[in-house]
């Protein structure tokens, strides 16, 4: 090894009370520290109750700046909780915060041992290994780049709508992205919203054409993010405007257009299926914008090249067969992803019957029967359009809470399910049954809305639903849907026959919701939903600098938490635009010139598309603006090209070489 | 040639005689070749697991030793790591033991253990299990089936019966669904027969209830025939011994319980698919079933020779004739008044 200038290191061991006291010799630990690893500059160790507070900081500061400490050590909880602290402390006696380094001893020795001298001697490894380490700490400096103040939010449901809003009324541009060709999302289905009831579209509504007509907003409905380039505060995203056919400038929305197309086709999207929309089409009275769009797959222009109803009856000639599809390109600060969830197939559960028996409903079809702008006008009917049921089962939990299909609870069903009881009753004063198996009511103001229905007179029976049937067993229950469950109450099989079975079917990550994490560089949970960076504390932002998320891309949640997250990912982007740059982690890999062969095994690996190819110079480059420090491509490059700073060789096998103690069997030996 | 390690287990020699021979009968037209498992024994049918669980398993196992020997011998010249068993029972215990001596590997040392004795070791994992159903709609494909047809089914409409041991629990998702899978019905719809609509496709018969506890037994039956009747089934398709047993064999006496009168004659599938191939009835064991197929099958012009009538009552009635006993329907009904 080459001789290295004499690094002056402290070593602070961390009591946390007794969470690592109580299992770890700390006395014993700070004293073997500045015993045995004297020799590789330790001057000074300590131990102290509490090291993150306020004197256990002012320690190490008033040690840095007497015994001019040139690196730090602090055995203590995981870096995860106190590095900032540690990194901070240092930074503010003059010490470059990168030349501090945690021993995690609680994490990984107190709180896992059983055995106190045997914890005490791993807790000395691991002392060693860090000092090992931090001789080997290079000092870092952080990067600062500026931020581009515009934001792109992607989605225009109620979560990307509020995240809107609040960023555009703070001064901020705006670019509002949905695939649709209308914002308002799921919520603009809907007819009531629970526990108020308040009307969807009555509270939805003036949001969305705040939005429509905000200066701040550029809204682009019927598009799409293509693609993604850049970094934190320097996004480059190209965006296709999907050809509506209707030239926007001359459109006055009246839907004469509608009126007169000659093709009526069933709409799978917003009137979830039970109803029908024309080939040309406004998606519901109230969309913003209010431009019409022509389905090129149904249009019969499209099929046969004859018809044009549209452009004959079209009083401002806003009809355009030519129009194509346009790509734009924008440049942005901060991105927000809302972009919402799919429902869960309800086909998959085959005992429930949904496709095989006419009157088992989905929720979402449901909303629309109930829904006065809906298909049946808000007459709640069975599949024929116009028996009034006068029984109603509604099964909760379908495809949720069930490890066939999707382990976790999605939230709203118990709710939804109770909105839908009480219109049920409201509408049609039918028997209405609830097949639940916990019921989950708990926000503000939701249990006593539980109460009430309870009060109403709709029956609620526990137990998870075995099937639905047509065959009947007896008179009363021909041509009835009969539900078999087990009431787990009164412990027996019931047989309950009903009209109309309303399955509340879960929610479930958007079918594209991978490729989309991909496209932006973010990760899915195991479920497939956004995983945020903290699930508790910093549950909008994402691991990757500069994208937040917001509503039910991140997991199951109902209007309110939905809002709530829109203005929290607004928030924390206001916070990034005001502070107009942004300091990165310089935590980096970048690639030795020299050593690289330019094979592009890196390129594909790495998560956040930070590397690229310079086919010039036949080499890999990673922008350090983009790269987050994961290590992947260290480890993959077969020219051992690529380092990482903060986890160099060097660092690495230095702290290896601690944890087995060889540091001190070298000292042994000489001695 | 498609070859395939065969297990036919017991019903196959007596009661479910009629379902080999049209699996033979059918076997040439498929281009498939089925070899029989040496010296296979019984595989303890639905009872032997809730009894003795080693023993039992040791039982099943025991044929899926015999059959990977047989592949290991015939390795290199076609050999196969196919079994397959055209009864449910079986179907179910021979995959079960495959996957619980993989899944518990304690188990699967004592099954190798008591194997041992024989001289015989079978390596979980090694063979796939699948059923005859499985192969010919998978492996032979509904198009060859298809292809093959030469006297649809048409105007006969055909309940499809698929039973409960058959699709679950299926360790190896092989079928399409485990409460309505489509299988039975996509081939049946391939013969050219009319297939109704039947949700109590995967209802369990009975099983052996009927043994135990018959009016258990009596109350499934009577639900699968209800409901067929009421689809207006001509007749119910089978892919399990035990159900065509249970439904054939006993709904007469389903029939006095409920104090009913329904005639619901319920053929194998394999049968079915003879007749579409334009086999005649008695090649494909059609007629000696009890509730006769014979108005069913007359519906598409084949005739089902009458073949002898059971023989009657060994012991000839002494004395007078006796009153008709009253159904247990009719019992409750009597008690009422």
């Amino acid at each position: 090894m080459t001789e290295k200038k004499q690094e002056r290191v402290g070593v602070y061991v961390c009591h946390c009370g007794t969470n690592i006291a109580g299992m770890v010799d700390v006395e014993e630990l700070a004293k073997w520290s500045a015993e045995k690893l004297g020799h590789q500059g330790v001057v000074i160790a300590r131990d102290y109750k509490f090291m993150c507070s306020s004197l256990g900081q002012e320690l190490i500061e008033k040690d840095i700046r007497e015994l001019g400490l040139t690196r730090v050590v602090v055995a203590a909880c995981s870096p995860h909780l106190h590095e900032k602290t540690f990194r901070t402390a240092a930074q503010k006696a003059g010490l470059n915060p990168y030349l501090v380094e945690l021993a995690s001893i609680r994490e990984q020795v107190s709180w896992v041992h059983t055995d106190r001298v045997v914890a005490t001697e791993k807790a000395k490894a691991v002392v060693a290994g860090a000092v090992s380490r931090v001789i080997e700490n290079e000092p870092l400096e952080e990067i600062k780049v500026p931020i581009n103040p515009n934001t792109l939010i992607v989605g225009g449901g109620i979560a990307g709508i509020q995240a809107a809003l609040e960023i555009a009324n703070a001064g901020f541009h705006v670019y509002l992205v949905e695939r649709e060709p209308s914002i308002g999302g799921h919520m603009a289905q809907f007819d009531k919203t629970f526990p108020t009831l308040d009307c969807a579209a009555c509270i939805l509504t003036p949001r969305m054409v705040e939005v429509g007509t905000h200066p701040n907003i550029t809204l682009l409905t019927w598009s799409e993010v293509v693609n993604v380039s850049g970094y934190v505060g320097n996004f480059n995203v190209t965006i296709k405007k999907k050809a509506r056919f209707i030239n926007e400038e001359l459109c006055t929305g009246c839907g004469v257009c509608e009126e007169k197309c000659p093709k009526k086709v069933i709409d799978e999207v917003f009137e979830a299926g039970i109803g029908y929309r024309k080939a040309v089409y406004i998606p519901f009275a109230q969309a913003v914008p209010k431009f019409p769009v022509i389905d090129k797959e149904n249009c019969t222009y499209f099929i046969k090249g004859t018809c044009k109803a549209c452009e004959k009856f079209c009083p401002t000639g806003a009809i355009d067969f030519k129009q194509e599809d346009q790509l734009i390109n924008i440049e942005v600060g901060n991105i927000i992803l809302a972009t919402g969830y799919d429902l869960f197939d309800a086909r998959r559960v085959s005992n429930y019957g949904y496709g095989r028996f006419p009157n088992v409903f989905t929720s979402l079809e449901f909303e629309r029967l109930s829904n006065a702008a809906g298909p049946t006008n808000g007459n709640i009917v069975l599949r024929d359009g116009k028996t009034v049921p006068k029984s109603v089962g509604i099964i909760h939990c379908v495809g949720s809470r069930d490890r066939n299909f999707n382990n976790y609870c999605s939230v709203i069903c118990c709710m939804q399910s109770l909105k839908f009881a009480h219109l049920v009753h409201e509408r049609t004063g039918a028997t209405v049954y609830n097949f639940y198996i916990d019921m989950r009511t708990a926000s503000k103001a939701y249990d006593e809305f539980y109460q009430r229905v309870l009060e109403e007179g709709t029956l609620f029976v526990r137990g998870k639903v075995a099937e639905v049937t047509d065959v009947a067993r007896d008179e009363h229950e021909k041509g009835k849907l009969i539900i078999q469950v087990e009431d787990t109450l009164i412990g027996k099989q019931r047989r309950i026959p009903v009209d109309m079975v309303i399955l509340s079917v879960g929610l479930q990550p958007r079918h594209d919701a991978k490729e989309v994490g991909r496209l932006f560089g973010i990760s899915c949970s195991t479920d497939g939903w956004f995983t945020e960076k903290h699930p508790k504390l910093d549950p909008v932002a994402t691991m990757t600098e500069g994208i937040f998320i917001a509503g039910c891309a991140q997991g199951p949640k109902d209007i309110p938490s939905s809002v709530a997250q829109g203005a929290a990912a607004a928030a924390r982007v206001l916070d990034k635009i005001l502070q107009k740059e942004v300091a990165l982690e310089p935590i980096k890999a970048s690639v030795d010139q020299k050593k690289c062969s330019g094979c592009r095994i890196c390129n594909g690996l790495c998560p956040f598309n930070a590397i690229s190819y310079i086919a010039d110079d036949n080499i890999s480059y990673i922008n350090p603006a983009l790269c987050q420090g994961c290590g992947t491509c260290v480890a993959a490059c077969p020219s051992g090209a690529i380092s990482g700073t903060g986890f160099s060789d060097a660092q690495i096998l230095a702290q290896i070489d601690g944890l087995l103690l060889r540091t001190l069997e070298v000292e042994q030996a000489t001695a | 040639m498609n070859k395939y390690l065969f297990y036919p287990g017991c019903s196959m020699e007596a009661s479910a005689k009629a379902y080999m021979e049209s699996i033979r009968a059918i076997l040439e037209s498929l281009d498939l070749q089925l070899e029989e498992i040496e010296d296979w024994n019984c595989c303890g049918a639905t009872e032997y697991l809730g009894i003795n669980l080693i023993p039992a398993y040791a039982l099943i196992a025991r044929n899926l030793a015999l059959a990977m020997k047989q592949m290991n011998a015939a390795n290199g010249t076609g050999g196969t790591h196919t079994i397959v068993t055209p009864c449910s029972a079986c179907y179910l215990n021979l995959a079960k033991a495959d996957y619980y001596m993989q899944e518990r590997p304690v188990l699967g040392e004592k099954v190798n253990e008591a194997l041992k004795a024989g001289g015989l070791h079978y390596k979980p994992g090694a063979l796939d299990v699948r059923h005859l159903l499985d192969i010919l709609v998978y492996d032979v494909g509904l198009e060859t089936i298809r292809s093959k047809v030469v006297r649809p089914l048409k105007g006969l409409r055909v309940a499809p019966y698929m039973g409960c041991m058959l699709p679950r629990p299926d360790y190896k998702h092989r079928w399409s669904d485990h409460e309505h899978p489509t299988e039975l019905n996509d081939l049946l719809r391939v013969l050219g027969a009319d297939v109704v609509e039947y949700p109590l496709t995967t209802n369990c018969c009975g099983g052996h209830m009927t043994q135990i506890g018959p009016e258990t037994a009596f109350e499934l039956i009577h639900r699968l025939i209800v409901d067929a009747d009421a689809r207006g089934a001509h007749l119910m398709a089978t892919v399990c011994p035990m159900c065509q047993l249970n439904i054939d064999a006993y709904q007469d006496e389903m029939n006095h319980y409920f104090g009913t009168d329904y005639h619901m004659p319920i053929l194998f599938f394999t049968q079915l698919m003879g007749l579409a191939f334009g086999k005649e009835p008695d090649e494909l064991g059609i007629g000696v079933e009890l509730v006769s197929s014979r108005n069913a099958l007359a519906k598409i012009g084949v005739e089902v020779p009458i073949t002898q009538e059971p023989a009657g009552p060994r012991k000839k009635a002494e004395g007078l004739p006796m009153p008709r006993r009253l159904s247990r329907h009719e019992e409750g009904k009597e008690a009422m008044k």
